[in-house]
């Protein structure tokens, strides 16, 4: 089922909001019933549990994406910032069909996948706003985000790099046969870095139960990918050339990036080897804090917010039934929880200058002679 | 004691430490089926089988990568990279990355794996193939490094290595790979960051490493038969950790410091200890510090040309005599 390559269009009729209803969906949430043929709530292969889970996801990483950006025009948020707003279901998606004890490996653009693994919003924020309470301490930074006691195994800002390590943790799945999947998250424009190609090859020759997740937004930095890339789909017209199936899907509904997720995962598990699934997506802010996107042509945006993965899952689930006061009431107790996680964060303190001389080596020391 | 080739004594210390440990596993290109393009690796695969010693493709990213993540997860991997020039298309891995881990991420990553590589020149392999760039990996924050001149070294510090909890780069003089030497029967670990004192003597301290270590100790011999002086002759096996007491030790005990280095002039790793003999023990000095490197070139490969370029044992006497009375 996950070979569709025209799921975006199939899709379509689904995306109705707005684009207001997009920035501030938790404001007015009535969306319109779409005439479409009834979903019938028995044979729903999802459920209800797993699509709020699939809800919150998607709300903690809106909120904490646009609190992010909040915090950087207060010029709290230090440094750069590279923010997933519009790209939440391609996270929410995957990271709820892994298990607790699965790895994933994102890249600077990677806030939303270190949340959806279950990192705390203070964690993040924090961590942005260069503060004690931060993931890393303050020592990473942004782009930079780990949890690795919630399986987020780092967020690399080196195009490519990431892909050969995401398939050493598969390596280690493999060989010591934990059933553990290895998920990797990358854009469009890594497809163009030789890492790529490198992990995949061998990926696929090791049959290595990892799980390649091209988060294709349209641009690499400010290009857009079509101008520098060979082919037409950036990683789904690759996979022919490691013998992997051409996966593309519609990132933005998250229904249907959680059941390809679990495909692949399911492939992996049973050492069947990679998969390679292009998720066909948008980000609705520049690429990094101070880009203002002036090179998207006019109307690109406002075709892509109606097909914003937030207020369409929002529809999703009244269309299956679940009540308005649990959609709305998940939403507001997110955005208090945001709420509180930047207060903590704005409470706590620079990092201590004691941190500086720690964790170079395993005996926590910075020693490079005696 | 049983008598070894540098060569062997790799393959030695990593069966030793994959018999010990299920977690150490093996990785690069050729080093299975082939045992390696020196075949330092030879006996490895048919001991533990093609899931513990991987034959890859040439994908050094890849290969790097593969160790990285296996090692943050729970394996103890052996990378190889063919010739240590090739780190160059796999640098991003070895600096930004595997270096960086721990410290970027407020000590929540482990790395502990090795990278070996065949480093160095005497070849006539030419410029892409015989750097000496131990000195690459010396200046990156994270890296342990490591460059026996022995084959008992080889196998205690390669197996000190590998159980080490952190990154260690692995270099090994590939003109060393045939000499032979006497190593200790029965498991051998060393430690790393010690140097050695391989020679004592009065007049002058020379502190070199790897290949450059037999040309100290043959430049010594004569410079005691030949001319009347005796040098003291520390091996620095580990660059990093540096065992500046051992180095400093020896120095002030002569007042005079000479460097033999195979690396270009240029940032080489003697440069970074005539530094720290200048703050901190200059006044123990009788006289200026020599360093004796190669010329800063790429390397060339005909043997009449890299013979004079390379540091020899004649060169290090020469210096020695028209420097130091
Ligand atoms: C090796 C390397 N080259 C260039 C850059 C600079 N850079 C940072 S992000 C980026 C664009 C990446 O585009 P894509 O892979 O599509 O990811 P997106 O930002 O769209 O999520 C570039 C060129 C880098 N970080 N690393
Ligand atoms: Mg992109």
């Amino acid at each position: 089922m996950a070979t569709k390559p025209k799921a975006v269009a199939k899709r379509k009729a689904s995306a109705t909001s707005s684009a207001k209803s997009s920035v501030k969906s938790r404001a007015k949430a009535a969306p319109k019933r779409v005439a479409k043929a009834k979903v019938s709530r028995a044979n729903d292969d999802i459920g209800e549990d797993t699509r709020l889970a699939l809800w919150r996801s998607l709300l903690e990483i809106r909120h904490v994406e646009q609190r992010a950006y909040d915090l950087f025009l207060q010029n709290l948020v230090k440094g750069t910032s590279h923010l997933a707003l519009g790209q939440e279901a391609v996270a929410a998606g995957f990271a709820t069909a892994m298990q607790k004890d699965d790895w994933s490996f994102c890249t600077y653009r990677g806030h939303h996948h270190t949340l959806a693994r279950g990192a705390s919003m203070e964690g993040v924020l924090g961590e942005l706003m260069g503060r004690e309470c931060g993931l890393l301490k303050g020592k990473g930074g942004s782009m930079h985000l780990t949890s690795v006691e919630h399986g987020a195994m780092g967020s690399y800002a080196i195009i490519g790099a990431h892909l050969p390590i995401a398939m050493g943790a598969a390596w280690t799945a493999q060989y010591k046969k934990t059933g553990q999947v290895s998920v990797c998250f990358f854009g469009d424009g890594t497809t163009n870095i030789g890492a790529f190609h490198e992990a995949l090859n061998m990926s696929a020759v090791w049959k290595l139960p990892v799980v390649f997740v091209c988060e294709n937004n349209l641009y690499m930095e400010y290009t857009p990918i079509k101008d520098v890339t060979a082919v037409h789909n950036p990683a789904g017209d690759r996979a022919a050339s490691y013998g992997l199936p051409k996966i593309v899907i519609d990132g933005n509904d998250a229904d249907e990036v959680y059941r390809t997720a679990q495909t692949a995962f399911a492939k992996a598990r049973a050492g069947e080897g990679p998969s390679l699934i292009e998720c066909l997506t948008y980000r609705h802010s520049g690429h990094s804090r101070a880009d203002p996107g002036d090179y998207r042509p006019p109307g690109e945006l406002e075709a892509w917010l109606k097909k914003d993965p937030v207020p369409r899952y929002r529809e999703r689930l009244a269309e299956f039934g679940i009540a308005q006061d649990v959609i709305d009431g998940m939403d507001a107790e997110v955005l208090a929880q945001v709420d509180e996680a930047t207060e903590i964060s704005k409470a706590s303190p620079p990092p201590g200058l004691d941190l500086i001389d720690v964790d170079v080596w395993a005996d926590g020391g910075t020693a490079w002679r005696n | 004691m049983a008598e070894l080739t540098y060569r062997e004594a790799v393959a030695e210390a990593i069966a030793q430490e994959m018999r010990r440990d299920e977690d150490v596993v093996f990785l690069g290109e050729d080093i299975g089926a082939a045992g390696g393009v020196f075949k330092a690796t030879v006996g490895l695969f048919k001991e533990f089988g093609p899931e513990r010693v991987r034959d890859t493709p040439i994908s050094e990213q890849a290969i790097l990568g593969a160790a990285m993540g296996s090692a943050m997860t729970g394996l103890k991997p052996i990378a190889e990279i063919m010739f240590s020039d090739f780190l160059a298309v796999c640098w991003d891995i070895v600096a930004n990355e595997i270096a960086k881990a721990r410290y970027m991420t407020g000590g929540q990553m482990s790395m502990p794996l090795v990278i070996r590589t065949a480093n160095g020149g005497g070849s006539r392999f030419g410029a892409q193939h015989s750097q000496s760039v131990e000195n690459w990996a010396m200046m990156i924050p994270g890296l342990k490094v490591v460059a026996p001149s022995s084959p008992a070294d080889v196998k205690g510090l390669l197996a000190a290595a590998i159980r080490d909890p952190d990154p260690v780069m692995f270099f090994e003089q590939k003109s060393l790979y045939p000499i032979k030497g006497f190593v200790p029967d029965g498991e051998l670990v060393d430690e790393l960051g010690t140097a050695k004192v391989l020679r004592d003597g009065g007049d002058v301290t020379i502190v070199a490493l790897a290949a450059m270590v037999p040309r100290a100790m043959k430049a010594a011999e004569e410079l005691s038969a030949q001319h009347g002086i005796e040098a003291t002759v520390v091996d620095v096996r580990s660059l990093v950790p540096l065992d500046t007491q051992t180095i400093l030790r020896e120095i002030s005990k002569t007042g005079r410091l000479v460097t033999v280095e195979e690396n270009p002039r240029l940032c080489g790793w003697g440069a970074e200890i005539a530094s720290i003999v200048a703050d901190e023990i200059f006044w123990d000095l009788d006289g200026p510090i020599i360093r004796i490197t190669t010329p800063h070139i790429p390397l060339p490969a005909a043997d009449a040309l890299e013979d004079a370029t390379m540091p020899s044992a004649e060169r290090i006497v020469r210096e020695i005599v028209e420097n130091i009375d």
